[in-house]
C-alpha cells in the first residue's frame, strides 16, 4: 500500500530534477563528497590506502566489498566517528576541517547516515527518533513536544508515506518491521535535508518483501535530487539502484564504473573472482 | 480489534497507574485488618516523614537506570553529606553555619557523583563495580574523619534550615515530603521533557544510537552521575537533619530498599524507560509496608515476605504491560467469553509483522 501511494510522485519529479540539471548548464553544481587520497592508519595497520572517491549530486554510489575491505571504516571517517590518518574531505563543495568534525557537524553539512541497526533507539516513541541529537526546544533545552510530534506525523505521512498502517509518532520502534524501520530513518534523513545519505547495509536481516520497502526508499531519494552512497553485500539490491558501482578490497578501491559500462552478471562475476583471489586474471 | 485501543493498553500508558493501583489496594488492605492505626491521619503523617529520604534517593537512582547504569553509591553519600552538614553546624559559629553545611554537602555529593561518573564514562568502569569501590571508600572515609562517633546536633531544629526542609507546614505536613513531590515534579520533566533526559533513554536505549546521533554519551552520563550525587547528599541532609543526629553508618540499608522501590514503579533494569511516578508511589510502598504489616497484627517477620511477594507483583505488572501482552490477553479472554466471529482483516499491520 505504501509503494503504490509514493509512485506517482516520484514519476512526477524525476524530469524536474533534470531540468534543473540542464538549467544550471555549464556551471557544474558541486559533487555532493569528494575524498582526497584519504588514508586511515590503525597504529600501523592501513585500513585504508589512498582512497580518492567522488559522488555527485544526485548520484546514487553503490559501495560493494567483502568484510574487511574497509567500508565500515569509510563510514565512520565519512560521518565524523573518527578522523582519517591523512587526506582531505569536501562535502558539497565545501573542505572540511576534520580536526573540528564530529556527527553533529556531519549533520550540520547534510550528511546523514542509516545503520543497518543503529539507526533507532528501539524502546522509544517514533517522535523522539525523530528529532533526537536535533531536538525543537523552549529555552533551557525544554522539548516542544507538540510540535515535534507534529512535524513528525508530517515526514511519515509525507515523506516515508506511512499511511494506514497502525503507526503512529506515539508507536515504539519495536512496533515497526525492519523495512518501515531503515524508513523511518531515511525519512528523517531527507527531513533534515540531507544532501547525501549513507546507507550502511540498511537490508541485511531483512526478508525480501522489507528489502524491497527499502530500496523504494531509496528511490525517493534519487527522485528528491539527493545523492546517496549505498553500502551493501547483496549485488541485485545495489545494481538496482546505483547509477555507478565502487568496488573496495582489503582498504583500496579497485573498480569504479558506471552502471552502463557492466552488467549485473559482470559485476556478479568480478566480485566471485576477486573474492577467489584471482584478480590477476578477471578484469572490469 | 486493534489492541492499542482496549482499555488495558490504554490504562497501561497512563504513567505509573499499575503502583498507584498497588499503592491504593494496600491501605485498603490495611484499613480492613487494622482500622484504628490506619483511619487516623497520624500514620500517614509519618509516612510522609519517614519516606522522603530514601524516596529522594530512589527518584535519582531511577535517571541512572533509565540511562542503563547502576549506583550503588549513594548510601555512602547519604552518611558522608550528613557527617559534614553536622561537622560544620558543630564546628563552625555564627548563623549561617547550617547554611554553609548544606551548601558543602550538596558539593560534597556532587564531587562524588563526578568521580563515580568519570570512572564510567571515561575509564570504561562498568558502574556496577565502580560505584560499589565508591560505596565501600566512601563509608570508610567518612567513619574515618567521624572517628566512628556519632554526632549530635539537636540545636539544629532551632534554625530557619531545618524549618526550610524538615520543619511542619501548617504544624502538619513534613516540609522533606513537599521537598521530595518537587523534586518528583522537577526530574519527571527532565526526564520526558528535556533534551537531558532524551539524552539518557537513548542512551539506556542503545548507547550506539545515542553516539550517531549526535549524543555526547560520555559527557551525558557524567552529568548523571554528579546529579545522582547531589540528589543523594540531598536525601542524607533530610534525613539528619530530621533526625537531628548524624551516625556513621547511616543510609545503610537503604540501597535494597530504594532500588525495590524503582523497579516496583516499572523502571526498566535493561534501561530505556523509567518512571518517576512509578519510583515516587513504588517507595511509599515500600514504606509503608513495615508499618502497615506491623499494625496488622502479625509478627513483623512477615514483613520481608510480604514486600517480596509485592515487588514480584508490581514488576510481573509492568512487564505485561511494558511488553503489551495485557492488550492480547484481554483479547484473548474476551474471546473465550464472546462467540467466534471472523477475523479481522482490517488490522494492516499485521501482514508486515508476518513478513518480518
Amino acid at each position: 500500500m505504501t509503494k503504490k501511494r509514493s509512485d506517482p510522485p516520484n514519476k512526477v519529479r524525476v524530469p524536474e530534477a533534470g531540468r534543473s540539471e540542464a538549467r544550471r548548464g555549464t556551471v557544474s553544481p558541486p559533487n555532493a563528497l569528494e575524498m582526497i587520497h584519504v588514508e586511515k592508519y590503525f597504529g600501523l595497520v592501513c585500513a585504508l590506502k589512498d582512497i580518492n572517491l567522488t559522488v555527485g549530486k544526485n548520484e546514487i554510489v553503490g559501495l560493494i566489498g567483502d568484510n574487511g575491505a574497509g567500508k565500515s571504516t569509510m563510514v565512520k571517517i565519512l560521518t565524523g566517528v573518527f578522523p582519517p590518518t591523512s587526506g582531505e574531505l569536501n562535502i558539497a563543495g565545501q573542505k572540511v576541517n576534520l580536526g573540528a568534525y564530529n556527527v553533529k557537524r556531519a549533520h550540520a553539512l547534510g550528511l546523514e547516515t542509516v545503520y543497518q541497526d543503529k539507526s533507532l533507539g528501539e524502546k522509544q516513541p517514533l517522535w523522539r527518533n525523530f528529532f533526537i541529537g536535533r531536538e525543537i526546544c523552549y529555552p533551557l533545552g525544554f522539548i516542544n513536544v507538540r510540535k515535534e510530534k507534529e512535524i513528525a506525523n508530517e515526514i511519515m505521512v509525507k515523506t516515508i508515506g506511512f499511511r494506514g498502517v497502525g503507526i503512529t509518532v506515539d508507536s515504539n520502534v519495536t512496533k515497526l518491521s525492519g523495512g518501515e524501520r531503515q524508513g523511518v530513518a531515511i525519512g528523517r534523513a531527507m527531513h533534515f535535508e540531507a544532501e547525501l545519505i549513507i546507507l550502511d547495509e540498511p537490508t541485511v536481516a531483512l526478508s525480501l518483501k522489507e528489502v524491497r520497502k527499502v530500496l523504494n526508499f531509496v528511490h525517493k531519494i534519487k527522485s528528491a535530487g539527493k545523492a546517496c552512497i549505498y553500502i551493501s553485500h547483496n549485488l541485485a539490491d545495489v545494481y538496482e539502484i546505483s547509477d555507478r558501482f565502487v568496488i573496495m578490497d582489503r582498504g583500496k578501491i579497485v573498480a569504479d564504473k558506471p552502471k552502463r559500462e557492466i552488467s549485473l552478471k559482470a559485476l556478479d562475476d568480478f566480485m566471485l573472482e576477486y573474492a577467489h583471489g584471482r584478480m590477476d586474471e578477471v578484469s572490469l | 480489534m486493534n489492541p492499542r485501543r482496549s482499555l488495558f493498553s490504554i490504562l497501561g500508558r497512563i504513567e505509573g497507574l499499575p503502583v498507584v493501583g498497588v499503592l491504593l489496594l494496600l491501605y485498603a488492605a490495611f484499613i480492613v485488618t487494622a482500622p484504628t492505626v490506619f483511619t487516623h491521619p497520624l500514620i500517614y503523617m509519618s509516612f510522609l516523614q519517614t519516606v522522603p529520604p530514601w524516596l529522594v534517593l530512589g527518584l535519582g537512582l531511577t535517571l541512572v537506570i533509565t540511562a542503563g547504569e547502576i549506583d550503588l553509591s549513594f548510601p555512602a553519600i547519604v552518611a558522608l553529606s550528613g557527617f559534614i552538614f553536622a561537622y560544620v553546624f558543630k564546628h563552625v559559629p555564627g548563623p549561617w553555619a547550617p547554611w554553609l553545611g548544606i551548601i558543602l554537602a550538596l558539593a560534597a555529593g556532587a564531587l562524588v557523583g563526578w568521580v563515580n561518573g568519570l570512572l564510567v564514562a571515561k575509564v570504561g568502569v562498568p558502574s556496577i563495580m565502580a560505584t560499589l569501590a565508591a560505596q565501600f571508600f566512601w563509608y570508610g572515609i567518612t567513619i574515618l574523619i567521624a572517628n566512628g562517633l556519632q554526632l549530635d546536633i539537636a540545636a539544629v531544629e532551632k534554625t530557619a534550615a531545618h524549618q526550610l526542609l524538615t520543619g511542619r507546614i501548617f504544624g502538619v505536613i513534613p516540609a522533606q515530603a513537599v521537598w521530595a513531590a518537587g523534586l518528583a515534579v522537577l526530574l519527571w520533566f527532565i526526564l520526558n521533557r528535556h533534551t537531558f533526559g532524551e539524552a539518557i533513554m537513548f542512551i539506556g536505549d542503545n548507547a550506539n544510537v545515542a553516539r550517531v546521533m549526535g549524543i555526547d554519551v560520555e559527557a551525558t552520563k557524567i552529568r548523571l552521575f554528579t546529579l545522582m550525587g547531589i540528589i543523594a547528599a540531598f536525601g542524607g541532609l533530610l534525613l539528619t537533619i530530621e533526625i537531628n543526629v548524624f551516625f556513621p553508618n547511616q543510609g545503610q540499608g537503604f540501597l535494597l530498599w530504594t532500588m525495590a522501590a524503582v523497579f516496583i514503579g516499572g523502571t526498566l533494569i535493561s534501561g530505556g524507560r523509567g518512571s518517576i511516578v512509578g519510583t515516587f508511589f513504588g517507595a511509599y510502598i515500600i514504606g509503608s509496608l513495615q508499618a502497615g504489616v506491623v499494625a496488622t497484627g502479625v509478627t513483623s517477620y512477615w514483613v520481608q515476605s510480604v514486600m517480596g511477594v509485592i515487588i514480584i507483583a508490581a514488576v510481573v505488572i509492568n512487564v505485561l504491560i511494558g511488553d503489551g501482552r495485557i492488550g492480547p490477553a484481554s483479547a484473548r479472554i474476551r474471546k473465550w467469553i464472546l462467540p467466534a466471529r471472523t477475523p479481522s482483516v482490517a488490522d494492516g499491520k499485521m501482514d508486515d509483522a508476518e513478513g518480518n
